[in-house]
């Protein structure tokens, strides 16, 4: 099987699925001429032309305002925002227009539109560029949420993105993007909003996704060696969530972690760790393990942001007290 | 009835009178208790601005407004009916009762949507225009606001767009002086609106809202431009006659302002152009005001008789039909406190 990175995957993504659906438009800061800022775009401009690979002025409120106009007459954008922490600038336009306007039109009309950004650490981008805000949207009813974790799913989770009747917020990690793997994006993808079970083991269920699931793999693996068995979940797709999975997995195990980029309180991890503790009370032989973000901005320095969120090391450590 | 005379200024007279009516019958629902809400922000003395800009619209152009919108959405042809059921709450109402006054819509007439975020509807147009360029519709899509919404960013990144990429959209400032309570001088140094639309590279003109046929004319080029590639921008200078909404009895100015602003009526301006002109009697005008009067009334029975949305529709169109629906909180508290303990 070849090698693909993360990132070509997603372009490939964009580049098939644009081929297919003429109605696909790509809107945003630089993703025409330069590329995108981190290469997804590269080049397409040269195959589906300017008017399909829309440059834009840094108007992040009117990219997404636009998206949504075009959204609802007839074309399918891919509005990119270049960095998710630029999601302050642009809320209203996603949070009270695209996610709103199903409801309170009476169903009249959707917003068929993709918000393709990027977030998380590692890349010592500071406070304001390095964040991950999943909680945000999954807060608001109306957007979907989606955020791969593989090469594979990076590419099937875009491409099944951007056959959506309603508005989906696609986040990739930017530590991901230079990760390779070896796909056949012709296999079968699973199903839109269902979770997969990455590695299946018999003593705690560690939930997670995006970058977090290959810190919890590596992690599983090096509690494999010490006799520890997990069941690594990557639930893909945030909105809609499998519940079930989770749900037999913990009901079968009796442990479980949610592992988050974001910070805990009120966080991703938090909403997940109610619903198990509320949903499979009576099979859970310890309290839910919360391991998120800290309650703190995220530092340039590389030792201060490493320290903030989630690692490996701190996964398998936090699974081998929970088993003691 | 019909008018005797076939003239375009009888029509833009009706269309003034209708929403005139309307508004005041929007009011009366609101006394009466039927109305879902005190979200009602009512446009009379600025219905030159909705007749004038919709007389130009060809079916298959598009437009946002804002939350003082009922006049634009009349003047485009919706049913009066179905319009005060929506701002009544109910299922009959064109959005079923979810969107009310402020967030009413209708997709068969070009209507992306009211919005009840000051220029929340705005960039929308640049979208439609877009896809108007793109799909080559020949369709110019119109964001209506208020002057409210010149001292928003996203206004300001829209224009630019629009020029920047040749869109066919205009842009429609009804300027009724006030922002709420804030009056227009206190919100802004700079009251020109034309020449902050000039200084992205549009088309812009600001026109007394007095007289609707010099709002139409304006309305009329900028359009025609707009569908040839150069967006514009339109101020309407009208009048706010009564309070920001309901509640609101504007305190905040002097009753001599208010009586010399509301001479400003294009509803009467327009009726008596038509009598001075000959071309229209008095008569025939009171015959076509009562006529209009009946129809608006009939809207509150309407309103008063339909139903009210069934609970269980609450959780319809979240999201698209046969897509993953949000489970109730309720079901969910059920489901866990019914577990079966093991």
């Amino acid at each position: 099987m070849p090698a693909m990175t993360y990132r070509d995957a997603l372009r490939q993504a964009l580049d098939d699925a644009m081929t297919e659906d003429k109605t696909i438009v790509v809107i945003g800061e630089e993703v025409g001429r330069y590329g995108g800022a981190y290469g997804v775009t590269k080049d397409l401009i040269k195959v589906h032309g300017p008017e399909r690979l829309i440059d834009t002025p840094i108007s992040e409120p009117a990219i997404i305002g636009t998206a949504v106009g075009a959204a609802m007459t007839g074309l399918r954008p891919v509005a990119e925002l270049m960095y998710i922490d630029f999601l302050g600038m642009t809320m209203d336009q996603l949070a009270n227009q695209a996610a709103k306007i199903r409801y309170m039109f009476g169903g009249q009309i959707g917003v068929p539109m993709v918000l393709r950004t990027q977030g998380g650490t590692g890349r010592s981008a500071g406070a304001q560029h390095s964040q991950s805000l999943e909680a945000w949207i999954m807060h608001t009813p109306g957007l979907r949420l989606a955020m791969p974790a593989t090469v594979a799913d990076a590419y099937h989770l875009l491409r099944q993105s951007l056959t959506k009747p309603d508005p989906v917020v696609f986040i990739e990690h930017k530590a991901l993007y230079t990760r390779k793997e070896e796909v056949d994006l012709s296999d079968d993808p699973l199903p839109w909003g269902k979770a997969a079970v990455r590695r299946q083991g018999d003593d705690l269920v560690i939930v997670t996704y995006s970058r977090q699931v290959i810190y919890a793999l590596e992690a599983a693996e090096a509690l494999a060696k010490k006799g520890i068995e997990a069941t690594v979940i990557d639930l893909r797709t945030l909105n809609p969530l499998d519940f079930e999975t989770i749900r037999t997995h913990v009901e079968r195990v009796g442990k479980a972690m949610v592992v988050s980029e974001g910070v805990m309180t009120s966080g991703v991890a938090a909403e997940l760790c109610a619903r198990i503790s509320e949903e499979c009370f009576d099979f859970l032989e310890q309290p839910v393990i919360r391991v998120a973000g800290e309650d703190i901005p995220i530092s340039v320095s590389q030792e201060l942001e490493a320290g903030s969120v989630p690692s490996a090391r701190i996964i398998a450590e936090v699974a081998e007290r929970l088993m003691a | 009835m019909t008018l005797t005379a076939n003239s375009h200024l009888a029509e833009l007279y009706r269309t003034m009178r209708r929403i005139r009516t309307f508004e005041e019958r929007v009011g009366e629902l609101f006394v009466r208790g039927q109305s879902a809400g005190s979200m009602l922000h009512l446009s009379i003395g600025e219905e030159s601005s909705a007749a004038g800009v919709c007389a130009e619209m060809k079916p298959q152009d598009s437009f946002t407004t804002h939350h003082r919108g009922h006049g634009i959405f009349l003047a485009r042809g919706a049913d009066p009916k179905r319009m005060m059921a929506e701002i009544g709450g109910k299922e009959s109402g064109y959005c079923h009762g979810k969107g009310g006054s402020m967030h009413i819509a209708d997709m068969a007439l070009g209507h992306l949507g009211a919005n009840a975020i000051v220029g929340g509807g705005i960039p929308a147009v640049v979208g439609a225009g877009l896809s108007s360029k793109y799909l080559k519709q020949d369709s110019v899509s119109v964001a209506f606001f208020g002057d409210g919404a010149m001292q928003q960013g996203i206004l300001y990144e829209s224009m630019n767009m629009a020029a920047l990429w040749g869109l066919p959209v205009l842009f429609v400032c009804i300027n009724n002086q006030y922002g709420m309570g804030t009056r227009i001088d206190q919100a802004t140094r700079n009251t020109a609106f034309d020449q902050r639309a000039r200084a992205f590279g549009l088309n812009g003109v600001v026109v007394n809202g007095l007289d609707v046929e010099e709002v139409r004319d304006a309305a009329r080029w900028l359009i025609d431009e707009a569908r040839a590639g150069k967006p514009g921008f339109l101020s309407v200078e009208v009048y706010r006659f009564f309070g920001h909404a309901r509640m609101d009895k504007s305190p905040y100015r002097a009753e001599a302002e208010e009586t010399e602003g509301r001479k400003k009526d294009p509803v009467l301006f327009a009726r008596a152009k038509l009598i001075e002109s000959g071309l229209e009697s008095e008569a025939a005008l009171d015959a076509l005001d009562r006529e209009i009067a009946a129809e608006m009334d009939a809207t509150i029975d309407f309103t008063v008789e339909s139903q009210a949305p069934a609970l269980s529709s609450m959780f319809r169109d979240v999201y698209a039909v046969g897509e993953p629906e949000p489970e109730s909180v309720r079901a969910r508290i059920d489901r866990v406190l019914a577990r079966e303990i093991v």
